[in-house]
């Protein structure tokens, strides 16, 4: 039989590549992890926020030493429409106490720290190499081929964390094709602010303290699209996400689109007098539970967003994808105890993500999907409902209040139906119960 | 035959942009890389290696970030890596950091033997002087080849190379004895995809630290205090004016642009 190269071969350096890689090489495993961009982080993006727990199981405390932007103290959500905008959130106190909740950072910055803590838990990283396929034995993966002269490696099993679009998963047939229904195109503005002015705009009262935006609304018409703003140290992340399908039914240039969003009254004072420093785009796997491949096979096993492992409706994702690296590499280390690496084997690590938050999650919010599918408007129609009764009730002109609630109700009558509303209740309840 | 390359890390020139109120260059965020001269003239080295055998020693001098464009050498091929990094460089023109070059490749030469060839790249892209290569080989008292485009014939055994170089408006082609400083233009090779296990063994690897105290550097040549160069002021050029365009053709032209030069010549002494 031919040497192993490596016990365990990691495909791509992402938060899920890195935390595999990481609990191996701390168990004494040789582990590599392959990247196709310069240095880890490199061609990584997200909205920008990131949860402190999962990482902080592996590496306590990190976010003492991580390049971390702000901590996030207040978190709002906005209903958006043309003129109007409704606000709503949560801003505590608890959140201004170590360890926090969750912090803003750059991927860039982010990733190739981390990337350096797994190289000194003695991974190797191998960059500006790109996996072009696996090597098989029968049905069992011992290896990958890059695109590297004598580039071939071996190995007990692969970690694919190759990203939404693994082309791994999807040569060994775990995945069915994705459809434009289960991803959205995500793009990001990083606007550059004086931190002052960012504290005054925002209301924080130093600059380690961050605000976070989420805006849905009529705003986005018939798109089933998130908007975002979070505050960086000296800049804001600014951008949106759409379900693809939806930028192609309705024919939207995602950058017409942007460019738009950021003249809303709401959003232009944010951002005045900021300028735009970089730009960056990047698909978002949203199918959620129903879209997931098998996560494992004969020495293999999914990882990260090449699992589809993202709760939009929290902008999780990278702590799914650090709790999905532990399990697989926490299955690999209980796999070469019994020198067994067969799907048998390694099917306890679907196990340990489903018994985890991680798809306990996903599948409160399985059929969230489907639902938005069929029913956008109940992103934009009820909060429209929302805003304009907001307006109402506010605007004194000498209409009398109980005439208003009038004038609402029948709104809500003629614009909605109560039996529809009825109907949409029973539909998200029986959704999520 | 043993090969000494010279290599700075630079910011990367197509991402750096200017402050223009202090008239300096932003570098926070930028990524960095090896002057891209340098890789050419690493390139070079290692071919010669795999030519000849031998083995190829690289050094930078720079902060602790530096290690990773001499990792990056290791991962073309090069064989030993060095990294000049004290507090004394900090701060040094081209004049000082020649010295301590120099002073950092008697330390290589100690280690791995005489040196036939020592390389670097035309220029630094940051700096643009390219001051440096010819610097080290006034110091090392060697023939200098600058912007090579083309090794014609290298015989080590006789201990002679041809290089092709550029020059104004043409190139010309010299012979010069080794050991010999040549320094690199793009056109010198083309940069191999390095196959995999000289990305492992750049992994693998350690960088060795020079400063101070582990060689014979005077740190009274070296740093912002001891360089020569002093920068009196830094400003950024305004910006040329578009030239005028006329639209006017034949016979006509050539009287519109007579009036236009004519004064000019006048001015001139000319007419």
């Amino acid at each position: 039989m031919r040497k192993n190269d490596f016990d365990v071969i990691i495909v791509g350096a992402g938060p899920a590549g890195l935390a595999a890689g990481y609990v191996l090489a701390k168990e004494g495993i040789s582990v590599a992890i392959i990247e196709r961009g310069i240095f880890p982080g490199s061609k990584n993006v997200m909205g920008g926020i990131f949860y402190r727990s999962s990482l902080d199981d592996l590496i306590p405390d990190f976010y003492k030493e991580a390049p971390i932007e702000r901590h996030i103290v207040e978190q709002k959500i906005w209903l958006l429409s043309e003129d109007s905008m409704f606000s709503t959130g949560i801003k505590s106190e608890k959140y201004n106490v170590e360890p926090y909740n969750c912090f803003s950072i750059f991927r860039a910055k982010f990733d190739k720290w981390f990337a350096k803590k797994v190289a000194d838990a003695s991974a190797m990283i191998i960059n500006e190499t790109v996996v072009k396929d696996l090597i098989l034995d029968g049905d069992r993966v011992i290896g990958v081929k890059t695109d590297r002269p004598n580039g071939d490696l071996y190995c007990d099993v692969v970690i694919a964390a190759d990203g939404v679009n693994s082309f791994l998963t999807k040569s060994l047939g775990l995945r069915k094709k994705i459809t434009t229904n289960n991803v959205a195109l995500a793009l990001k503005e990083i606007i550059e602010l004086p931190d002052k002015v960012i504290n005054d705009r925002f209301g924080v009262s130093g600059s380690s303290e961050g605000v976070t935006i989420e805006i849905t609304g009529p705003y986005f018409d018939k798109m089933r699209a998130i908007g975002f703003v979070y505050t960086n140290r000296n800049s804001l992340s600014l951008g949106l996400g759409v379900v693809t399908e939806d930028m192609v039914k309705l024919k939207i240039n995602p950058n017409d689109l942007l460019e738009k969003f950021k003249s809303h009254p709401a959003i232009k004072p944010l951002i005045n007098g900021g300028e735009t420093k970089e730009y960056m785009a990047h698909l978002i796997p949203e199918g959620g539970y129903y879209s997931m491949p098998k996560l494992y096979s004969n020495g293999f096993m999914v990882v990260g967003d090449a699992a589809m492992l993202v709760n939009s409706i929290h902008r999780e994702g990278a702590n799914l994808a650090i709790e999905s690296g532990k399990f697989a590499a926490r299955t690999y280390i209980e796999a070469k105890k019994i020198g067994d690496f067969s799907q048998k084997t390694l099917s306890s690590y679907q196990k340990k993500l489903e018994d985890s938050f991680v798809l306990r999650d996903l599948k409160t919010y399985k059929n969230l999907p489907k639902l938005l599918e069929e029913k956008q408007y109940l992103i934009s129609k009820y909060p429209k409902f929302i805003i304009d009764a907001m307006y109402e009730m506010y605007n004194v002109d000498k209409v009398s209040k109980s005439e208003k609630i009038k004038l609402i109700m029948n709104k809500a009558k003629k614009e909605l139906g109560y039996f529809n509303i009825l109907k949409d209740v029973f539909s998200v309840w029986r959704d999520f119960r | 035959m043993h090969s000494l390359v010279f290599i700075k890390q630079v910011p990367d020139a197509a991402q750096v942009r200017v402050d223009y109120h202090t008239g300096t260059l932003i570098r926070e965020g930028v990524p960095a890389i090896i002057n891209p001269y340098d890789t050419h003239a690493i390139e070079a080295a290692v071919q010669m290696k795999d030519k000849f055998g031998g083995i190829v020693s690289v050094l930078s001098m720079g902060p602790p970030m530096a290690e990773e464009a001499l990792r990056k050498a290791l991962s073309m091929g090069a064989d030993k890596a060095y990294l000049l990094c004290d507090k004394v460089f900090a701060g040094s023109d081209t004049w000082a950091t020649s010295y301590a070059l120099w002073a950092g490749a008697q330390k290589v030469i100690q280690e791995n033997g005489p040196v036939d060839i020592f390389w670097a790249g035309k220029q630094a892209i940051d700096g643009d002087t390219a001051q440096t290569g010819p610097g080290l080989a006034t110091r090392l008292d060697i023939p200098l080849v600058t912007c090579a485009i083309k090794i014609i014939e290298a015989n080590p055994e006789k201990g002679y190379i041809i290089v092709q170089r550029l020059i104004e408006g043409g190139s010309e082609t010299l012979q010069v004895s080794m050991p010999c400083m040549i320094t690199a233009e793009k056109e010198l090779n083309d940069l191999r995809f390095s196959p995999l296990p000289d990305l492992i063994k750049a992994v693998k690897s350690s960088v060795q630290l020079l400063n101070s105290t582990n060689t014979t550097i005077d740190p009274a040549q070296c740093g912002l205090k001891n360089s020569p160069t002093k920068v009196k002021r830094v400003f950024i050029p305004s910006k040329r004016e578009r030239g005028e365009i006329l639209e006017p053709s034949g016979k006509e032209i050539a009287d519109v642009l007579f009036e236009k030069i004519e004064p000019v010549l006048k001015q001139m002494g000319r007419v």
